[in-house]
């Protein structure tokens, strides 16, 4: 078929003509016109740096080896929840290296159930830290009576890390339901009123990386570590909550959840 | 091991790269990839012929679409990854288009993933879709320039990090 050179060439030709998509006969005039319109060649030449970009960061996808929870006959015969459950606990390997690695990289698993956690301790922050006379069940000034307290109903040992580093001072915890079980909730304020508060509780996830999450004005940054998930919320101040988060994280690594 | 199942397993290293860079989350994209084999297999008798990987990713993008529905109340988890000094350049032009991507709304990623990433054909892309070519093609250009924009800053306010 014969084509009019005369005819503009429109957009959908130029994404066809990127594509490979274009009748053979109308390549000629779309390069033609392309070479006398240099705003619409760069912007078909920024549409092929685009594919090298997204070939660049996803074609090494196919060279991984394909994890097991994969594998055919294995699908036939389990329900994908036990093989999930399976995942979970071989990614026990997750080891946390030095300091630039710790919130970087590391094996992710069971994001689904570290959201819905998070999303849990998110609720609980938002409602409490609003509380002006009652914020607490047991006061910072009884801390080692809240630590056995918590240790006993959580059934690990929970210490109320010290985060006096940051200027943070205990204002006290709480229990709480969480999606498997009991929750330790602390709570700690500074000088000038700014609340954080740190969620914990033992839910099936032996490790997870660092993953931060922000809504509205509340952020947090959530893992877990030795079966133990954590969820620091605070200010939407990403450096200053990964500095209190980090604390948190030193410390809990010492007391071994 | 029959055809069928040769020809799905075969599929399952570009299923992945789909699913990685449509859910950009490994564990996320793994599970679609596992919903859509074990979905597969269980339809075996029900495959009359045809295309099996147009197929596959058919089921695929659907079940994306149900799965962004149920995580619509969930918090949405953002890497923390942005002031790495130490980043390549590739790793730096990766990082770019995996942001762009991301704020990109569903059915435009995953045109541009399917067409750009997996090299479907128009035709093929809006029978996944189930939309007309005319459809994929507007869905394919605004794609094209969003992601433009995001990269080269063109829209300031896509770009501001909190």
């Amino acid at each position: 078929m014969m084509t009019d050179p005369t005819i503009p060439v429109t957009e959908d030709e130029l994404h066809a003509y990127v594509d490979n998509e274009l009748p053979a006969e109308r390549r000629g005039d779309v390069e033609r016109w392309l070479a006398t319109h240099p705003a619409e060649a760069e912007r078909v030449e920024s549409w092929r740096s685009m594919a090298e970009a997204l070939h660049a960061r996803y074609d090494s996808v196919v060279n991984e080896p394909v994890p097991p929870r994969l594998d055919l006959d294995q699908l036939d015969r389990r329900p994908r929840r036990w093989i999930i459950g399976a995942i979970a606990a071989s990614v026990a390997a997750f080891a946390v290296g030095n300091a630039t690695g710790w919130v970087a990289h590391g094996a992710a698993s069971s994001p689904s159930l570290l959201q819905n956690l998070t999303g849990e301790a998110l609720d609980a922050h938002r409602l409490y830290v609003v509380e002006v006379r009652h914020p607490v069940e047991v006061p910072g000034e009884e801390k080692a009576h809240l630590q056995q307290w918590l240790t006993r109903r959580c059934g690990r040992t929970v210490q109320a890390p010290e985060l006096e580093a940051t200027g943070l001072k205990l204002v006290g915890g709480r229990l709480l339901p969480g999606p498997t079980g009991p929750a330790s909730f602390l709570m700690y304020e500074s000088a000038s009123g700014e609340r954080f508060t740190v969620y914990a509780t033992k839910a099936g996830i032996e490790a997870a990386q660092m993953r931060y999450v922000a809504e509205g004005n509340t952020s947090a940054l959530a893992w877990a570590e030795r079966g133990v998930s954590y969820v620091v919320s605070g200010s939407s101040d990403r450096t200053r909550l990964t500095q209190v988060a980090r604390l948190v994280y030193d410390q809990s690594e010492r007391v071994g959840g | 091991m029959s055809a069928f199942r040769q020809s799905v397993e075969a599929m399952i290293p570009a299923l992945r790269r789909y699913a990685r860079a449509l859910a950009r989350d490994m564990d996320a994209a793994d599970d679609l990839v596992q919903d859509t084999l074990v979905r597969a297999l269980r339809s075996e008798r029900l495959f009359l012929g045809g295309d099996i990987r147009s197929w596959l990713y058919t089921i695929l993008t659907n079940l994306n679409k149900n799965r962004r529905r149920s995580l619509a109340r969930r918090p949405h988890f953002m890497p923390l990854q942005d002031d790495n000094p130490d980043a390549s350049g590739t790793e730096a032009e990766g990082r770019d288009i995996e942001r762009a991507l991301a704020t990109l709304v569903e059915e435009q990623r995953a045109v541009l993933l399917l067409v750009v990433l997996e090299g479907m054909s128009y035709r093929e892309v809006a029978d996944i879709q189930g939309v007309p070519i005319g459809t994929v093609m507007s869905r394919l250009a605004r794609a094209r320039a969003h992601v433009r924009a995001v990269i080269e800053g063109e829209r300031p306010t896509l770009r501001r990090v909190k």
